[in-house]
């Protein structure tokens, strides 16, 4: 390993899905590198591909219809596709966890809370049902819930207080990396600014790395340092939060901030992207962006875009800025 | 211009096992006519309730409703029906508000068909109309719900709204379930039928940047009561009720260079059912006192500017 820093480096990822009779490309040749104690995001839209990605790194991706997932993801120098079932379980929930999008459906609804904490770390750590259940406990106070609702159901929290229950359980173990799928997408936006709050400190506790997936542009720059855009399963851009925000360079990013209400104050009309999101059962050939995009030609349809570095550590997957312009 | 709804001390409670909750609870407003009122606030806090509560979809425990002057208040089924002609809805989740074994067509034709207004002929030319209007390709007639998209379901529910030629639109949420790229669509075309058809709006979201955008007014619901109601552009730049004021803050800006500073809230919503007299904001408010225990009423703070809080001289120098 050239950069000792590197903790995760996927490589080349492909994930495709059987659906009925057809084949759904979810994840085209995803590669990227994650950095200890940064926090990279990952933005777009509905079926870009994007909790296929967290879903493959963790390998939980639904046997029943996933029919190719390959590429490399080197954890810590470990390729986590290699593994066997019970080596990766070991990972899972440990050194990586995950936080879901959808607290209602996450948690068990016949455990009390602490149990499900607690689940975690008898399986990952050499302890006590005792020691186990005060830990929990005081996973449950640094979420900001009181010990004395640990023996409760899920169904007797609130919504925001369920989510800090999944985020307790994703944090308890110590993982190194914490992968968190649209964390605040169903949380009200005082309540989300609760939790996004929380994340913030325990991140800045622990140092823990993260990978935020997340369709809310307004998230990715409140916590992120690294941002990737994925378009029909690629990755159109990566750089910075700033390569991202102030240097805009792919013609679907710039299109989704002009399309956002708060960049159009100043006009009665917003300025949307024209056309429907690329279907991943059948994928146009060469630019996947470009039955939509503004500055198409027909050179874009022709041949398969390669991911050009722009400027130093700010790539982009456009054939008008491959060719500098 | 003149008042086209009008809702005066409207109450809906709903019996629960555990009590009576107040969804809405003695809210007043009048929206005037081709203008869009927002309606914002959190999960539960009787925002979609108030505005299916409008158009009869719930029957209100108490106050009043006007529509035109009249009172709309208790209908008979022809009063129903007439007003069904005058005021529709879209909901929030296209992909559950149709029926999945309709055609796109006869989606869009069956208000016409139960209005009795129409011959067939006119059904079909009404129909295809009204598909032209929203931006619904003709060759989509013979589809069904499950091979459309989110954004062109989302406009079959609003041809569907709109058959009737109403004056009157309930939004409940029409965006929220579709991408950033389509959402800006979607809203696009709700403004320009507006403009067309000099509709009225009551646009109930959550999100405080949409509602920034399409809205001339604004009224903040916590709770099944309105804690502010005012201007857009004056709810934006001089929010006077303290939980305006955390909600406008949590907005997470997608602008790298316009950080916040956060007013975050502690403590969690108190449940609506049989709440105590007194501002239902306090258990969470940092300006809380004695006399916040004490039944709180809307009153006018500066003008057009309504606010509903015992210390809001206090906390903003007025």
């Amino acid at each position: 390993m050239e950069n000792k820093n590197l903790l995760l480096s996927v490589k080349d990822l492909q994930v495709k899905y059987q659906s009925g009779g057809v084949l759904v490309h979810a994840v085209n040749g995803v590669s990227f590198d994650l950095e200890k104690g940064k926090t990279f995001g990952l933005v777009g839209e509905t079926g870009a591909g994007k909790t296929s990605i967290a879903r493959a790194i963790l390998r939980i991706l639904p046997d029943y219809a996933t029919r190719v997932c390959s590429g490399e993801t080197f954890f810590e120098g470990v390729d986590l596709m290699k593994l066997s079932a019970t080596e990766m379980q070991k990972y899972r929930g440990g050194k990586i966890s995950m936080i879901f999008q959808d607290p209602m459906t996450a948690l068990n609804p016949v455990q009390t809370v602490v149990n499900q904490i607690a689940e975690g770390l008898k399986t990952h750590e050499k302890i006590t049902k005792a020691e186990a259940r005060l830990r929990a406990i005081e996973m449950l106070e640094t979420v900001g819930i009181p010990a004395d609702r640990a023996d409760e159901y899920p169904h007797q929290f609130s919504g925001g207080m369920k989510q800090r229950v999944v985020i307790a359980i994703a944090l308890a173990c110590n993982p190194e990396l914490l992968i968190a799928d649209e964390q605040t997408t169903a949380l009200d936006v005082t309540i989300q600014a609760q939790v996004m709050d929380l994340i913030k400190s325990l991140r800045a506790k622990r140092n823990t790395s993260m990978i935020m997936i997340t369709h809310d542009l307004g998230v990715i720059a409140d916590v992120c340092d690294y941002v990737a855009v994925v378009y029909a399963g690629q990755i159109v851009e990566y750089g910075t939060l700033e390569d991202i925000y102030d240097r805009t360079a792919h013609p679907y990013m710039k299109g989704l901030f002009a399309a956002l209400p708060e960049m159009n104050l100043d006009s009665d009309r917003l300025k949307p992207i024209e056309g429907m999101p690329a279907d991943p059962t059948n994928l146009p050939d060469g630019c996947k962006f470009a039955p939509r995009c503004p500055y198409a030609t027909e050179e874009c349809r022709k041949r398969e875009i390669d991911l050009k570095e722009v400027s130093a550590g700010h790539f982009c997957r456009c054939i008008k800025t491959e060719s500098g312009v | 211009m003149s008042t086209l709804i009008e809702a005066e001390h409207l109450k809906k409670y709903f019996q629960t096992p555990r009590g009576t909750l107040h969804a809405v609870d003695d809210v007043s407003f009048k929206i005037e006519e081709g203008t869009t009122m927002g309606l914002v606030g959190e999960s539960g806090c009787g925002k979609s309730t108030l505005g299916r509560v409008l158009i009869h979809l719930h029957e209100s425990t108490g106050g009043k409703i006007l529509f035109e002057g009249q009172d709309i208040t208790h209908l008979n089924k022809k009063g129903l029906n007439d007003l069904r002609d005058k005021a529709q809805i879209i909901f929030q989740d296209p992909y559950s508000s149709v029926d999945p074994r309709m055609s796109v067509s006869d989606i869009i034709k069956e208000p016409l068909i139960l209005s009795k207004k129409y011959t067939k002929e006119q059904i079909t030319e009404e129909a295809n109309r009204i598909m032209d209007l929203v931006g619904v390709e003709n060759r989509l007639r013979n589809s069904y719900p499950h091979e459309l998209d989110g954004g062109r379901r989302q406009r079959v529910c609003i041809a569907r709204a709109l058959a009737l030629n109403p004056k009157f639109i309930v939004c409940d949420e029409p965006v929220s379930a579709l991408d950033v790229s389509i959402q800006a669509q979607v809203l696009n075309l709700l403004m320009d039928l507006q403009e067309q058809l000099n509709l009225t709006y009551l646009f109930v979201t959550h999100d405080l940047s949409v509602v920034q955008h399409i809205s001339d007014h604004i009224s903040v619901m916590y709770l099944g009561q309105m804690v502010e109601t005012c201007k857009t552009s004056e709810l934006f730049e001089n929010q006077l009720h303290p939980y305006s004021k955390a909600l406008l803050s949590a907005i997470l800006s997608a602008n790298i260079h316009n950080k916040k500073d956060r007013i975050l809230l502690h403590g969690e919503i108190v449940s609506p059912i049989d709440p105590k007299p007194g501002c239902r904001f306090a258990a969470r408010c940092q300006y809380a006192t004695e006399k916040c225990n004490q039944p709180v009423e809307l009153t006018e703070v500066t003008p057009g500017h309504c606010v509903a809080c015992h210390r809001v001289r206090e906390i903003n120098d007025l």
